[in-house]
């Protein structure tokens, strides 16, 4: 078997092993915000990822000509402009599902994942690489979005995609819908949940006790 | 809407990191010790405080539909530039606070530490702005959500940080440990905010 070789590593790493919402903490923020439904968690997780890919690469592209001391600015400028343009591109032909992202597609801005990754990847690599790093890091964030919308919109609507899955008691069915599903809390305890999912099943993730116990002496009991 | 209400509202009810989820990242990573949370919770009053008014009056007197009609241009709309304009107004009020708190109270200056830069980067203020616009606050309605959308974090991350410090020698599970157990946290706090929906909507 030969070694994949290291885009494909590039692109397949930040996907589970190194996800980038529930190992680095990055970009958790509208992660949550955005998933009381599945349509939504969708267009956040793409718009994020075109930004994300856009914006990596064309900082890879001007890397040698960015003074180190106005990085941040420079970056935060390029994709700031990217963000108007999605908003602008959803306003126009995804309006409703606009209004239901409301600010939160315009603080893709401040998304760390956004800059973390160009500020620790795109800025030392040349294009493709970093462009391949932003869209496995996107997909990476993207899994963990369409995750938690699946379940909150199948558990709280009984819905998937807006078709009714589970049939409501209401309407004859037998499903009620749990409407904690909907509310803020259900998204921390979800995240929370897949966090300890992830770390048990790959227990090289999870996080050093900050202190140990300390070991009683032989005898001394 | 009072004043006042205005204040609880956006402190409580709508609490930014534990309901609508902004500012989470430095609210989970800089949790970990009460006194680190404090001094984010302060810095977070006082830019949230500065940036929405300032952003307020940038918006209706040159960005907002028809605000540039005194200058002889009633039909340009430059609404869509409001994100680069109030990212440059966050970046530039953060760098001028660290300037002056390192010339005038360099104790202060100290307590923040790397804090204050890093919140040119944090959804909550931008979100803060965003939110003036998107409700149409005046400018004293907009000082007074800033303020109390800052002091709703500083509340949170200072009451998060204060049980992570109880919980740094509990016996947690592997996975739980750091992260996992944050997350549960915030979710219980959550919980406990959201009845404060509740009692306003009463």
């Amino acid at each position: 078997m030969t070694a994949p070789s290291p885009l494909w590593t590039t692109l397949t790493a930040p996907l589970i092993r190194q996800n980038p919402v529930t190992l680095q903490i990055l970009g958790i923020c509208s992660a949550l915000a955005v998933t009381t439904q599945l349509p939504t968690a969708l267009t956040m997780a793409a718009s994020l990822t075109i930004v994300l890919v856009l914006s990596a690469g064309i900082i890879s592209l001007i890397r040698r000509h960015i003074p180190d001391a106005i990085r941040l600015i420079v970056q935060i400028v390029i994709v700031a402009s990217l963000v108007i343009v999605i908003d602008q591109v959803l306003q126009a032909y995804l309006f409703e599902i606009s209004q239901s992202l409301s600010v939160f597609v315009s603080l893709i801005t401040t998304n760390c994942l956004v800059l973390g990754r160009t500020e620790s990847f795109a800025r030392h690599n040349p294009p493709l690489p970093a462009m391949i790093d932003a869209l496995g890091n996107g997909l990476g964030y993207s899994l963990v979005l369409i995750a938690i919308g699946a379940v909150r919109e199948l558990f709280g609507a009984g819905t998937l995609m807006g078709y009714q899955v589970l049939p409501l008691a209401e309407q004859g069915g037998w499903f009620t819908p749990l409407a904690l599903m909907m509310l803020a809390p259900s998204a921390f305890f979800l995240l929370g949940g897949l966090v300890w999912a992830i770390r048990t099943l790959r227990p090289e993730q999870a996080e050093p006790p900050e202190f140990a116990t300390p070991q009683i002496p032989e005898g001394m009991e | 809407m009072s004043l006042w209400d205005l204040f609880l509202s956006a402190a409580f009810v709508e609490n930014l990191p534990l309901t609508l989820f902004l500012g989470l990242c430095t609210f989970l990573a800089l949790s970990k010790r009460p006194e680190t949370a404090v001094g984010l919770g302060i810095a977070m009053i006082a830019v949230m405080g500065v940036t929405v008014p300032l952003n307020q009056l940038l918006y209706t007197a040159l960005l907002a539909p028809g605000a540039l009609a005194w200058a002889g241009y009633p039909e340009i709309d430059l609404s869509y530039l409001a994100l680069l304009a109030f990212i440059g107004v966050i970046a530039a009020v953060v760098q001028l606070l660290e300037m002056l708190l390192d010339r005038f109270l360099p104790a202060v200056h100290a307590a923040f530490g790397v804090f204050l830069p890093l919140l040119t980067v944090q959804c909550a203020i931008l979100a803060g702005s965003l939110f003036m616009v998107e409700r149409d606050y005046s400018l004293a309605e907009g000082f007074v959500f800033g303020l109390g959308g800052g002091t709703g974090f500083a509340i949170a991350v200072t009451m998060l940080s204060a049980i992570r410090a109880r919980l740094a020698y509990a016996d947690l599970p592997g996975g739980l440990r750091g992260l996992g157990i944050t997350f549960i946290l915030a979710g219980l706090m959550s919980l406990g905010f959201s009845s404060f929906a509740q009692m306003a909507a009463q």
